[in-house]
């Protein structure tokens, strides 16, 4: 057993309890702490496969700032609001039972049945050479051949950043004059 | 190795889908889709690296902050719906009479 395998069942093992949390617990935090703990393990996960900015903004990003956000908005609301479990749909739950099944059935079948074999280097110990993701070779990459896509990206966090403070700022505006 | 990162995002995903359906509380429900979010860029990152390439990497860069953007924006949504009605269940918000 390799290293990478080794690292790989120990985060998987983590990064599926966490989502399993995150849909089964009742309590809001508890779903966020889940999914923190989903993110953590998959910046673990990247580190094993060389990606190393990836993981870096995996965890500044997705663990530190969205997740921040998440729980500041949980505690906000109140996490004390039962959530009523009946179902309205009915035998919704089944068809979900049945399609899950379905998916995780194809997901296994592709794995066993070599259905990734089309990726080139999918079976043998890759190089890995050209695909070591320092903050260097990304950044090359990324302001030769994506430009357009990443000045596009600056243009939307703007629009959500002014979006965001609209919708706060116009309904407290609101409020303020009622 | 690929095969198994494979699966582990499809698992990933698969969950994330059955949150989306199953749960109410449209916190939980938004936790769901970065689940989703997750599983993806898990798939992209290990494409890439099997095929020696740095582009599933970059995309995974800009999933990310499209991910960013849209919990700004969902979750000053959510509040503001909280805000109005005192409920984040998506039950309850079964209307766009505000």
């Amino acid at each position: 057993m390799t290293a990478e395998a080794v690292i790989f069942v120990l985060m998987g093992v983590t990064a599926l309890a966490g989502a399993i949390t995150v849909v089964m617990a009742r309590n809001p935090v508890y779903s966020g702490l889940g999914l923190l703990g989903t993110m953590l393990s998959l910046a673990v996960i990247y580190v094993a496969q060389l990606a190393h900015f990836v993981a870096a903004i995996q965890v500044i990003v997705y663990a530190g700032a969205v997740m921040t956000l998440f729980l500041f908005v949980i505690m906000m609301i109140g996490v004390d609001v039962a959530e009523d479990t009946s179902e309205n749909l009915p035998r919704q739950r089944v068809v979900v039972g049945v399609v899950a099944a379905a998916v995780v059935a194809f997901a296994v079948y592709l794995g066993v049945s070599g259905g990734f074999e089309w990726v080139p280097a999918g079976s043998r110990q890759p190089a890995a050479e050209a695909s070591i993701g320092t903050v260097q070779a990304i950044g090359e990459e990324l302001f030769a051949n994506w430009v357009l896509a990443f000045e596009v990206t600056a243009l939307l966090l703007t629009v959500a950043a002014a979006g965001a403070i609209a919708l706060a700022y116009f309904r407290r505006r609101r409020a303020v004059r009622e | 190795m690929t095969d198994w990162y494979m699966l582990l995002a499809a698992a990933l995903f698969t969950i994330g889908a059955i949150g989306i359906l199953v749960r109410r509380n449209a916190l939980v429900m938004f936790m769901c889709v970065e689940l989703m979010l997750n599983a993806v860029n898990l798939t992209l990152v290990s494409a890439g690296r099997a095929l020696e390439t740095l582009d599933g990497q970059l995309a995974t860069f800009f999933v990310l902050v499209v991910a960013a953007a849209e919990v700004v924006i969902g979750l000053a949504i959510i509040v503001a719906i909280f805000r109005h009605r005192e409920t984040a269940s998506v039950d309850e918000l079964s209307e766009l009479k505000g």
